[in-house]
């Protein structure tokens, strides 16, 4: 063999995946509509995280904002059954553990009720509890006045009362100034504000909130608070719920239920993590399905194109440049269905969001998961049609026409 | 990398009389019942710069020929060196490299990408080169030039007549300045002017250096030609060469 051997076939990427685009070129309905199939696999999945991940992302702003290290103290079960009660002097002595930064406390006036008017028969209570509070609880559960006022000391001393804005709601009471009244216990209390829904403690929201002073004279409160709300450093907060009990009611600390209602918050966001897990796999379902379209296209191409295979192969394609041009075209129709997928995925995500005051929150991992999964979908699909058109003789592929 | 000069090639061909193709008692036989002896010992030697037609009625072996030459099939027997290269030896790799490089094809039925102008056509050729874009758009409507369609560079195949798609099918072959032209009925679909404005430009384009085999079924084509090998039956007939042309 005298004369050199040429140089190999040579095609450039970039040739490659010129070639693999002009594949779907060629029928551009056909590629638009297995396009498709992925497409709305991938925008199902990539809506789906995204509209968990803004849940999250509104969750933890919303913990952000409210912060964790608020602490409940409730009385517990007697040892002997029946129900416990807090020392009326646990207020102040949460208020000197070293780390707390704020103390308040409710106290639940157990035998009164709130009605529109003294016509209303007694049983149509709406679920609303009357419950005196200290004037610096607002501030503690970080709670913010919708209309109208918060309690201050010389209110608290008056029959006067904020209403929770389920407990608004309930009675049918917006206005909040001084012209409304509620038949309370058995006096008429005046309307002074209307809170905001309180998040981290929302058993406030269907409350009726009246002055401590005013619940011992009028309605006769003992003065032992029913439930302590506490923030302390937010890195202190573990410490300072070790010693919660033993600090409420040093002579039973196992009647004392300490709880971290940010804690409910965010196992509320966890539960939401099945139903993301479930719907993701239905999203993975209908990228499986995309994926079989494409392999269909794919090897209905191959079919087609054995003539435009067999001109290739005596143009000096080798079988792998014709492999990868097949690949490649699967890669990309998988790719443009992507693309599109993630782009609608987006869209809903940011609709969703918006039309639920959320934060918008698309992870970058998510997009990149995306695009991952469509290479791979595509690399997948075409594996099979790509090796067929490979193999082709090309002998065979040129003689049929 | 560039490709070496038409007139080098050439010239290093005849310097070291290495024959373009030589068949040696070539066998193809086609398995079934009874099976068919496509190539029955078949012995050709085809020499740098030749105009060759081989011609024979249908189911005399030309296409088996072709493809052959073309190194798109192998022989079950014989030896085969094409453009100095044992084909038995070869992989698919080194013989696409043979084909990208040193072969050019014009088939009956054109086989143009009907999405893309006639200039992505011709520069098609060269695709496999590892070239540039550039450099085979520069190359392909050079040779568009020379078989004279310049004017036709950006009209789609569909918008170009028969001859005019084989003349672009012939640039294709020949964009690359590969030795040996293989040429399988290239006037079968074309009527008889254009067929002979066809068969002028291969005459011409011989000028240069390029080794042209012809197959087809037509005696008057193949008359026109300077040496005609008549196959029959999977065998070599006769080898004839005219003295005119």
């Amino acid at each position: 063999m005298n004369a050199s051997t040429p140089a190999p076939s040579r095609l450039l990427p970039r040739d490659t995946l010129r070639v693999a685009f002009s594949g779907l070129r060629t029928r551009p309905l056909r590629a638009v509509l297995s396009a498709l199939g992925i497409a709305v696999g991938i925008a199902a999945m990539v809506a789906v995280l995204g509209i968990s991940a803004s849940s999250r992302e509104q969750v933890n702003e919303q913990l952000r904002q409210l912060g964790t290290n608020l602490l409940t103290v409730t009385p517990g079960q007697q040892l002997l059954g029946g129900d416990a009660k807090l020392p009326e002097d646990s207020v102040d002595m949460v208020a000197r553990i070293g780390p707390v930064r704020a103390v308040s406390a409710i106290g639940t006036v157990a035998d009164a009720s709130v009605y529109r008017n003294q016509h209303i028969p007694e049983q149509q209570t709406n679920g609303l509890a009357v419950n005196a509070a200290r004037t610096d609880l607002l501030d503690t559960v970080s709670g913010t006045v919708a209309s109208g006022r918060w309690l201050d000391d010389a209110l608290a001393a008056y029959p006067t009362v904020v209403l929770g804005a389920d407990a608004a709601e309930r009675l049918g009471i917006s206005q909040t100034d001084g012209s409304v009244q509620v038949w309370l216990g058995s006096e008429w209390f005046t309307v002074i504000g209307i809170l905001d829904p309180i998040p981290l403690a929302p058993e406030l929201n269907s409350s009726v909130l009246i002055g401590w002073r005013v619940a011992e004279d009028l309605l006769g409160l003992d003065g032992s608070p029913t439930t302590i709300y506490e923030r302390s450093i937010e890195s202190a907060v573990k410490d300072v719920r070790a010693v919660l009990p033993a600090t409420v009611n040093p002579d039973a600390p196992e009647e004392v239920v300490v709880s971290r209602p940010s804690d409910a918050l965010a196992a509320q966001a966890a539960a939401n993590e099945t139903l993301t897990a479930l719907l993701l796999a239905l999203g993975g379902v209908a990228l499986l399905v995309g994926g079989i379209g494409v392999a269909n296209t794919m090897v209905i191409a191959v079919l087609e194109r054995r003539s435009a295979i067999g001109l290739r192969r005596a143009l000096g394609a080798t079988r792998a440049h014709i492999r990868r041009q097949f690949l490649g075209e699967s890669v990309l129709l998988a790719g443009l269905g992507g693309i599109g997928g993630a782009v609608l995925g987006g869209i809903a995500t940011a609709a969703f969001a918006s039309s639920r005051d959320w934060p918008v929150a698309l992870p970058l991992w998510v997009l990149g998961g995306a695009a991952a999964a469509t290479i791979f979908v595509g690399a997948i699909a075409g594996a099979y049609p790509a090796t067929r058109a490979a193999r082709m003789s090309p002998t065979a592929a040129l003689s049929t026409v | 990398m560039s490709a070496p000069t038409q007139a080098a090639v050439t010239d290093a061909r005849a310097a070291a009389a290495e024959p373009v193709v030589l068949l040696d008692d070539v066998r193809r036989v086609y398995p079934g019942y009874p099976p068919v002896r496509a190539l029955d010992g078949v012995s050709l030697r085809i020499d740098p710069g030749e105009l060759v037609g081989i011609v024979g009625p249908s189911g005399s072996g030309k296409t088996t020929m072709l493809n052959i030459l073309g190194t798109l099939d192998r022989a079950d027997a014989g030896l085969v060196r094409i453009d100095g290269h044992d084909v038995s030896k070869l992989n698919d790799r080194r013989l696409s490299a043979i084909r990208s490089r040193r072969i050019g094809f014009v088939f009956q039925q054109f086989f143009l990408v009907p999405e893309v102008s006639a200039l992505e056509n011709v520069a098609d050729g060269l695709l496999y080169t590892g070239m540039r874009q550039r450099q085979r758009r520069a190359r392909a409507r050079e040779m568009l030039e020379r078989v004279g369609l310049a004017d036709r560079a950006h009209h789609k195949p569909n918008e170009l007549s028969g001859g005019q798609r084989q003349r672009v099918a012939v640039a294709r072959a020949l964009v690359g300045r590969p030795p040996l032209l293989l040429a399988d009925e290239p006037t079968g679909a074309l009527d008889s002017v254009s067929g002979a404005a066809v068969l002028e430009l291969l005459h011409d384009l011989r000028d240069t250096g390029t080794t042209i085999v012809i197959i087809t079924h037509d005696r008057a084509v193949a008359d026109e030609l300077p040496r005609q090998v008549h196959l029959l039956d999977g065998k070599i007939e006769s080898d004839q060469r005219s003295e005119q042309t």
